[in-house]
């Protein structure tokens, strides 16, 4: 049955009440589908192409590639044996250190960008010992990763952590009898049948790399090409050019959109 | 994380709707320069308004400029330039010859308390691996920078600009976060106007002289479609007032004389 006759079923056989459910829900679509409509009508009156092209667009978009892609890496290969530890091991400190890794989900992005400034920052309460590295983070491109992968990474280190506690205790049993260590049974058992909520952790991870705003500017800056990301250009850019704001914010929904939809489609397959 | 981009527009427009209705509301919008000057006298004018409470948006003349074209409501419209309020006046959201020159400013460099890069003056600023931020090329404050620099190169040669902004690490978006980037030690130079310098009296400041400075004119208006034109043409007023004008050069600005 279609979505539409259904909604009509529900209504004809129970008209009185249901409007007391969807009214108000109509209300929130409305505001959150509305702003979607409004910019993809604009976007679609103008020269899309040639803003999406234009020269600070570019950078823009490749920079913001190179540092959400790298971010989602950084956060697989150290949010992947994290969450193992998380999942299978007890130990101490343990709910203090799950809080910890979801802190950054709920923290304000400004706030990450300034506690990363004056922790990581040349000044900072660890900057010295960087600079004794001759490493100096703010103002680059580093910056804007690790800003990043402040934001991101724990929803990846959650996805993770949930998809190892899933898994039948029996499997990882049967595989330590057969002589496996722990390593083997992580590689061939573990990460295996996590796959999928490792994937869907990757997704999300990535979208709120791709959407990463206030902690970038604090930390980062803002430099075309360096550091400037979609993000950053679309809020600079307003003033610059209107166009280029709405074609880079119309890729932004359209790439969040999509990759919503193919984590839709991975939680809906039967495993 | 889905869930808190769902809830907090419908938390907000639940908190606006609950706001305490006063008389009248007075919106401002003005350069994020202003902003210490302008909450010290709208403080002192809504002691003398006692029906009437300010309300401030401060930021990036041109971000507050496309915020008005686009819709936002606003009684009053302080900006850093002439080029902003031109725009207004041309688009007709300002009527011909209304706007008014209240005050100007000047640019400064900024450095950080302890100098960490040893900056002794302008000549400095093009050596290899200085951290400068300016504000960006739209944004007046960076508009005038750039044009001191090219003013600059009568004096220390014509590459003086370029190689001054190959320096550039980040262009912030105002020069509030200029200063704040300087003031964290995190850049070795920053330039702003004198009253940004001025909020933040630890920073060591490199003087530019006048022929070489930019003078920056800033414009006061009340916008046609003010919803409040009463309380916005006396706040007008007594920002151009002796008392206003005293207020603005105590945070750094060059009064008009009258």
């Amino acid at each position: 049955m279609s979505l539409l006759r259904r909604f009509q079923h529900h209504m004809t056989t129970n008209s009185q009440s249901n409007w007391l459910f969807v009214l108000p829900g109509l209300v929130l679509v409305a505001l959150l589908g509305l702003p979607l409509v409004a910019l993809i009508w604009r976007a679609a009156g103008m020269d899309f192409f040639s803003f999406a092209l234009a020269p600070n667009a570019l950078s823009a978009l490749r920079l913001s590639l190179l540092t959400s892609g790298l971010s989602v890496l950084l956060a697989i290969a150290t949010g992947t044996p994290l969450a193992y530890i998380l999942a299978r091991w007890k130990f101490r400190g343990k709910t203090a250190l799950e809080l910890l890794i979801d802190l950054p989900v709920v923290l304000p992005p400004s706030a990450a960008g300034l506690s990363l400034l004056i922790a990581f920052g040349r000044k900072g309460v660890f900057g010295r010992e960087l600079t004794a590295l001759g490493i100096s983070l703010p103002f680059t491109t580093a910056a804007v990763i690790l800003a990043q992968t402040f934001v991101s990474a724990p929803l990846y280190v959650r996805s993770a952590r949930i998809g190892f506690a899933a898994i039948d205790p029996q499997l990882e049993e049967a595989a330590y009898t057969e002589g496996a260590n722990e390593w083997q049974v992580f590689r061939h058992v573990m990460s295996p049948l996590a796959g999928r909520a490792l994937l869907s952790g990757a997704i999300l991870t990535w979208t709120r790399a791709l959407g990463e705003f206030g902690a970038t500017i604090l930390f980062a800056g803002n430099l075309q090409g360096k550091t400037q990301t979609m993000p950053l250009a679309i809020y600079l850019g307003l003033e610059h050019s209107l166009g280029v704001a709405l074609a880079l914010s119309l890729m932004l929904v359209t790439s969040s959109l999509v990759l919503l939809a193919v984590l839709r489609r991975l939680d809906k397959e039967p495993h | 994380m889905i869930c808190s981009h769902l809830l907090i527009p419908a938390i907000l427009i639940a908190l606006i709707a609950c706001a305490p209705v006063t008389p009248h509301t007075l919106t401002v919008f003005a350069s994020a320069s202003l902003t210490d000057a302008f909450n010290e006298i709208g403080q002192d004018f809504e002691a003398s308004h006692p029906d009437v409470a300010v309300i401030f948006n401060f930021g990036n003349s041109q971000t507050l400029r496309t915020q008005i074209e686009q819709g936002a409501i606003a009684d009053v419209f302080a900006s850093a330039n002439q080029m902003e309020m031109d725009a207004l006046t041309k688009s007709g959201l300002v009527t011909e010859d209304v706007a008014r020159v209240f005050v100007t400013n000047q640019l400064v460099v900024i450095l950080p308390a302890n100098n960490p890069a040893n900056i002794q003056g302008m000549a400095d600023l093009i050596h290899a691996g200085m951290k400068i931020v300016l504000v960006t090329e739209e944004g007046p404050a960076g508009k005038y920078a750039r044009q001191a620099l090219e003013n600059l190169n009568a004096l220390y040669g014509v590459d003086f600009k370029d190689r001054v902004l190959a320096n550039v690490v980040s262009n912030e978006e105002n020069a509030k976060l200029v200063v704040a980037k300087v003031q964290l030690g995190e850049a070795d130079a920053g330039i702003v106007y004198i009253s940004d310098a001025i909020a933040a009296p630890e920073l060591k400041t490199i003087q530019i002289a006048a022929e070489h400075n930019v003078i920056a004119k800033y414009y006061i208006a009340m916008l046609n479609n003010a919803p409040n034109p009463e309380p916005a043409a006396e706040f007008v007023a007594y920002v151009l007032s002796p008392g206003g004008q005293a207020i603005l050069k105590k945070w750094g600005f060059t009064p008009i004389t009258p």
